[in-house]
């Protein structure tokens, strides 16, 4: 039932309070609205058992596994929460003077010094309000280093076949034709493809290192230097940092610019829409291109850059600098681990995988690339189960929750048949992940004894399977109080 | 095994294409690229009149798995578009020989149609993918 539904006219949120009328004497009557607010009006006690009850219907990481390959769903320290809502911090407005919030600019002054140096660039913008706007910052710097030299001439971005579907669109959305570079059959880029593509037209190449294969590109210093030879930039798409994080660095890589996802591999919330964070990190070439507003500090003052600064930056991606909440989560985190437990934390988090995989390998499963090591995330390919049984990565999928456990990625990416990347993440215990193993493979066994089962699941869940393509052809997601307008 | 008509002729993007009795060339997706993607929700079609160049991105189909471009296999003229397919993408899945055509395009050379795969070929083609 949806909130509306429970709207009964003029309840208000405490029944047994007097009522007040709010006094609106002050207000010019043309700024006064004269149609009612499309507003639920409902107890207290109903909204929050109604907001109670949607979150039990969920699947988060607070209650269950979530091994969402490709994204990274690790625990959020209950200290980052904490901190973060200090009342000085909470009550900050973004327009306040900086002689005011000189606290705060420290905190993210300071953040923008761990991101850099944890990566490897030279600075670091924190403003990009999540990855999908980190990247666009990203390529447009690209953009603006080549304008900047009169290099007209270079408008495509090379994107490997296996790369997120963001990078492509980002390079459209920068201006850019896209060249798509195959993967070869150890899931490396395919080295004699990218000679052949790179030239005077290559603006950059976008690469995700370690791969969506969940396997490290053994050649990327070759890469780095055929991109670079050509003229070409190096942007790092910085989606499975998790694996890498305080063990080795994209601009020892030979990477240009990179964007973070804070969300991901600095543990603030996401998976229910934002807000998040995508800083980008650029190394000397690009420091002048940086989006504004970033902290800059001098004998320990800390003040706002501006165009007057950096006359050559991008610009401004929003109002204020950032998500300051979701920062301030991430400077926290990063706190906590400081910089040796970064390092622990790929560790752990490549450790979860290839155990995963081990035991799953030996227990019979196909992996897509079962030559190579896992990074933090693996897949396994159910084309084989699909042709003996008919049960494909999507139904194993959906039976695991009935199981208990949030559904691994499937389906993507595209170049592997039967796709199902599982990301297990540094902060599961083992008992978890091989309860997830354990369920994972009695799924396999009711697959041959009793397929109907696994096809038609989720049988426990409060929705049951969705009719998919009904959903996608007779979009409909909005509720109204009346007739449409 | 995924159909493969033996009359027509392929590309490695997975696009068939048929010659026609008045000489232009009916395109559309295989067998094997519908099985590939699944359930069909959404077509993007070209623009009759536009020019295309062989190899160029030209149609988008989107399934619930994923959105995949569709490759102009000659270069040419659109003609026509197959206008049934926005309203009803799964003819795509059904169809994909028949009533699943997306466009048809008047050639701007001869020849180019030889340099495509035959129904052998393509197999390869596909065999070699997997």
């Amino acid at each position: 039932m949806l909130i509306f539904e429970q709207s009964r006219r003029s309840r208000r949120s405490t029944s047994q309070a007097p009522a007040a009328e709010g006094d609106i004497g002050g207000i010019p009557a043309n700024l006064l609205r004269e149609d009612e607010p499309l507003l639920p009006e409902v107890s207290e006690l109903q909204a929050v058992r109604h907001y109670t009850r949607l979150s039990q219907r969920n699947f988060s990481i607070d209650s269950h596994f979530y091994p969402l390959g490709s994204c990274t769903m690790k625990y959020n320290p209950r200290a980052c929460n904490l901190y973060a809502m200090l009342p000085a911090f909470l009550g900050r407005h973004p327009h306040a003077g900086v002689g005011t919030g000189q606290g705060f600019m420290q905190c993210m002054f300071e953040l923008q010094e761990i991101l850099t140096d944890v990566t490897g660039m030279q600075g670091v913008s924190l403003t990009p309000l999540a990855g999908a706007q980190g990247e666009f910052a990203g390529v447009a710097m690209i953009r603006a280093y080549h304008e900047s030299r009169a290099d007209d001439e270079r408008v495509e971005i090379l994107v490997p076949d296996a790369a997120h579907g963001t990078n492509p669109a980002t390079a459209t959305m920068c201006g850019y034709k896209v060249r798509e570079i195959p993967t070869d059959s150890n899931g490396d880029v395919d080295l004699a493809a990218l000679r052949e593509a790179v030239g005077s037209r290559t603006a950059g190449l976008m690469l995700t290192n370690p791969s969506t294969l969940g396997v490290f590109e053994r050649h990327i210093t070759e890469i780095a230097q055929i991109v670079h030879g050509a003229g070409g930039l190096l942007y790092y798409d910085g989606a499975n940092l998790n694996a890498i994080v305080g063990k080795v660095r994209p601009g020892d890589m030979g990477f240009d610019v990179i964007h973070m996802n804070l969300h991901k591999t600095f543990s603030t919330p996401h998976g229910g829409g934002g807000p998040g964070a995508g800083p980008v990190g650029v190394n000397q070439r690009l420091l002048p291109f940086l989006p504004i507003p970033y902290v800059l500090e001098s004998n320990g003052d800390y003040r706002w850059a501006t165009e007057r600064d950096c006359p050559h930056s991008i610009g401004r991606l929003s109002a204020n600098m950032g998500n300051a909440g979701v920062l301030l989560r991430a400077y926290i985190y990063a706190l906590l681990v400081g910089r040796q437990g970064m390092a622990r934390i790929a560790d752990f988090a490549t450790l979860n995988a290839n155990y995963m995989m081990a035991r799953l390998k030996a227990a019979g499963v196909d992996m897509a690339y079962p030559g190579r090591r896992a990074t933090h995330e693996f897949i396994v390919t159910m084309k084989r189960l699909k042709e003996e049984t008919g049960v494909t990565a999507m139904d194993v999928a959906k039976r695991l929750l009935d199981k208990g456990f949030h559904a691994p990625t499937v389906y993507f990416p595209l170049l592997v048949p039967e796709c199902f990347l599982v990301e297990p993440t540094e902060t599961e215990s083992k008992q978890e992940i091989d309860g997830f193993i354990d369920a994972l493979l009695e799924i396999f066994d009711e697959a041959r004894r009793d397929p109907e089962t696994v096809k038609s699941a989720p049988h426990t869940t409060p929705v049951r399977r969705l009719d998919e393509v009904k959903a996608a052809r007779e979009l409909d997601v909005a509720w109204r109080v009346g007739p449409a307008r | 095994m995924s159909d493969i008509p033996s009359e027509l002729r392929y590309t490695k993007t997975h696009e068939w294409v048929r010659l026609m009795d008045d000489g232009n060339l009916e395109i559309g997706i295989t067998d094997h690229a519908q099985s590939l993607m699944g359930d069909m929700v959404y077509v993007e079609l070209p623009e009759v009149g536009a020019v295309v160049v062989g190899g160029d991105d030209c149609a988008v189909v989107e399934s619930v798995k994923a959105a995949s471009d569709v490759y102009a296999p000659v270069s040419g003229e659109i003609v026509e578009v197959n206008e049934e397919l926005a309203d009803a993408p799964e003819t795509l899945n059904q169809h994909p020989y028949t009533d699943g055509w997306m466009f048809r395009i008047r050639a701007a050379g001869e020849g180019e149609l030889d340099e495509l795969l035959d129904a052998d070929g393509y197999l390869e083609a596909i065999e070699a993918e997997e």
